[in-house]
């Protein structure tokens, strides 16, 4: 198994942070990981991707043209990633800001409402854990306990707190996944 | 298994400088590396194993405190990126000309000039050729992920102090930037004075015993027969080089009737041209020059009798082509791909221009 990432949306919006707690996630049941971020003049204010790749085997190209999964947070990154998806590929996105949906016919488009909910959750920075989950809904490809045991191996002790409320975001965003277009 | 991470390159140059027993680092902020620095400064190891992180007032001054402690046959090092590596250049040229260790790592961004904080690879001549005056060579050691990176810190340390030279790790601000699994090396404990004199007592500047000569470090002898002498000595031991520790890896090259010749990240993008091009019947493989110098040229020459052509990849205007050609002396086509300024190549880019350059003949 490999999956090929994508998750770009705006700088402050926990894009790098939730890919590498993907990675972490990987690497808590023995697969093999890389988190490739943009680290230029965007991370410093507007857009911020950042490609993660699982697998079971040894990873070659860290840097990608093509991705099995894209996860999409705002209308730039939509604009400038969804021809970039494979055939038969899958688009996660949330449409708040969206002013321009997916037209792509020959791909998996998936819709979470994940800044509604961060609002309804009175968290705004649980926003990125719901679009993780909403991913894990699409595409199960690590358990939620390995994420549990990701967070845990990534968050400084004094962070573990915030823990079971990570964990209850993503359960949200499990259970939030609107079905757009499935092949 | 060991101490198991999720780490940037840059940061897994610093931990593994502390678990090496490395005594200082010494070294001046610059994108795409200042995580190097900076995570030996949070991680404060002057309070765990005694090693020295200092930031100097300049990247001169940094380079030159290196001399100083390569001097006492300390483990030391520094870091830049391509703009800073030149202002250190004339320091690392009186390393080599005084035939001292020491461990310098180069994480490249786009130039000329101050360029690009962008990751590129147009710095292999100035790793490979030279980059300072006079006849010298440093050991260039080109990691292609982020467990290399934790590797071959140990590993520069161990060959500048088997031949007493300079040596370099030259990555780029992919794999200084990008985070993977890597396995952090056991600690070994700093030398101890007694293990210094055991092992550098003959050169290094610890205090003049009884009995026995002082020892100088310099790399200045207005004798001109010496100097001669000395250069024969220095080419002596590059030959060393190239004839014991040339290091490569090869990757789906038993069948191959193509081969990429790439380094570092570019070999990375490469492995998954290899996976694309073979999906599309196209036989080729991948030839990955772990020390850039000494060069596997020999290996290369290996492959003449099977490839039809050799496309290196490189991300800068073509600079390896040049060895790569050296090796192959016309007996089959190489070309050059690259992208440059900070862009880095897709797999699938790579793909057409094999397809274009190569295949196309």
């Amino acid at each position: 198994m490999t999956e090929e990432i994508i998750i770009a949306g705006f700088g402050g919006q926990g894009v790098l942070s939730m890919g590498k707690i993907l990675a972490y996630s990987g690497i808590m049941q023995d697969q093999e990981v890389s988190w490739m971020p943009s680290y230029g003049p965007e991370m410093r204010g507007g857009t911020a991707n950042v490609t993660v790749i699982l697998s079971d085997d040894r990873i070659s190209s860290p840097v990608l043209k093509k991705f099995d999964t894209a996860i999409i947070l705002n209308q730039q990154s939509m604009d400038k990633f969804e021809a970039d998806i494979k055939p038969g590929g899958t688009l996660l996105y949330d449409p708040n800001g969206i002013t321009r949906h997916p037209e792509r016919k020959d791909i998996n488009i998936f819709k979470i409402p994940g800044a509604a909910l961060a609002a309804e959750m009175g968290n705004p920075k649980t926003f990125n854990m719901i679009i993780l989950g909403g991913f894990l809904n699409v595409k199960p490809i690590v358990k939620v306990e390995n994420v549990k045991k990701g967070l845990e191996k990534s968050l400084p002790e004094r962070h573990h707190k915030l823990i079971p409320l990570n964990i209850e975001a993503i359960q949200k965003g499990i259970d939030s996944v609107e079905n757009v277009q499935v092949l | 298994m060991g101490d198991v991470r999720l780490m940037k390159g840059n940061e897994v140059i610093a931990e593994a400088a502390i678990r090496c027993g490395c005594d200082g680092y010494f070294g001046y902020p610059i994108t795409p590396q200042s995580e190097i620095m900076e995570t030996l400064m949070i991680r404060r190891p002057e309070n765990e194993t005694g090693m020295v992180v200092l930031q100097a007032e300049s990247e001169v001054a940094a380079i030159n405190m290196v001399y100083g402690g390569a001097s006492c046959g300390k483990k030391v090092m520094t870091s830049s990126s391509s703009p800073g590596i030149s202002l250190k250049a004339e320091g690392i040229t009186y390393l080599a000309g005084a035939e001292l260790p020491a461990l310098i790592v180069n994480i490249v961004r786009g130039g000329p000039g101050l360029g690009t904080i962008q990751p590129a690879q147009s710095d292999y001549f100035q790793a490979v050729k030279g980059g300072g005056h006079g006849d010298y060579k440093l050991i260039v050691l080109a990691p292609a992920s982020v467990q290399e990176m934790n590797d071959f810190v140990d590993l520069g340390f161990e060959l500048s102090f088997k031949y007493l030279n300079p040596a370099m790790i030259l990555s780029d601000g992919v794999i200084g930037q990008m985070m993977e699994k890597v396995e952090l090396s056991d600690y070994k404990p700093r030398w101890t004075d007694e293990e210094i004199e055991k092992i550098s007592g003959s050169w290094a500047t610890n205090g003049k015993k009884a009995g026995s000569e002082r020892n100088i470090s310099t790399s200045l002898d207005l004798d001109s027969a010496k100097q001669e002498v000395f250069n024969h000595k220095l080419q002596a031991k590059y030959r060393a080089m190239e004839e014991n520790d040339v290091r490569f890896e090869k990757i789906a090259c038993d069948d191959a009737d193509y081969l990429f010749v790439a380094y570092g990240s570019s070999a990375r993008i490469c492995q998954k041209s290899v996976e694309l091009a073979r999906e599309k019947g196209i036989k080729v493989g991948l030839l990955r020059p772990i020390t850039l110098f000494p060069y596997p040229t020999k290996q290369i020459q290996e492959m003449l009798g099977q490839v039809k052509g050799i496309l290196s990849v490189e991300m800068s205007a073509g600079q390896m082509v040049e060895d790569v050609r050296l090796a192959v002396e016309g007996k089959v086509p190489v070309e050059h791909f690259g992208r440059y300024g900070g862009i880095i190549p897709t797999p699938e880019e790579v793909v057409e221009a094999l397809e274009e350059k190569i295949l196309g003949k």
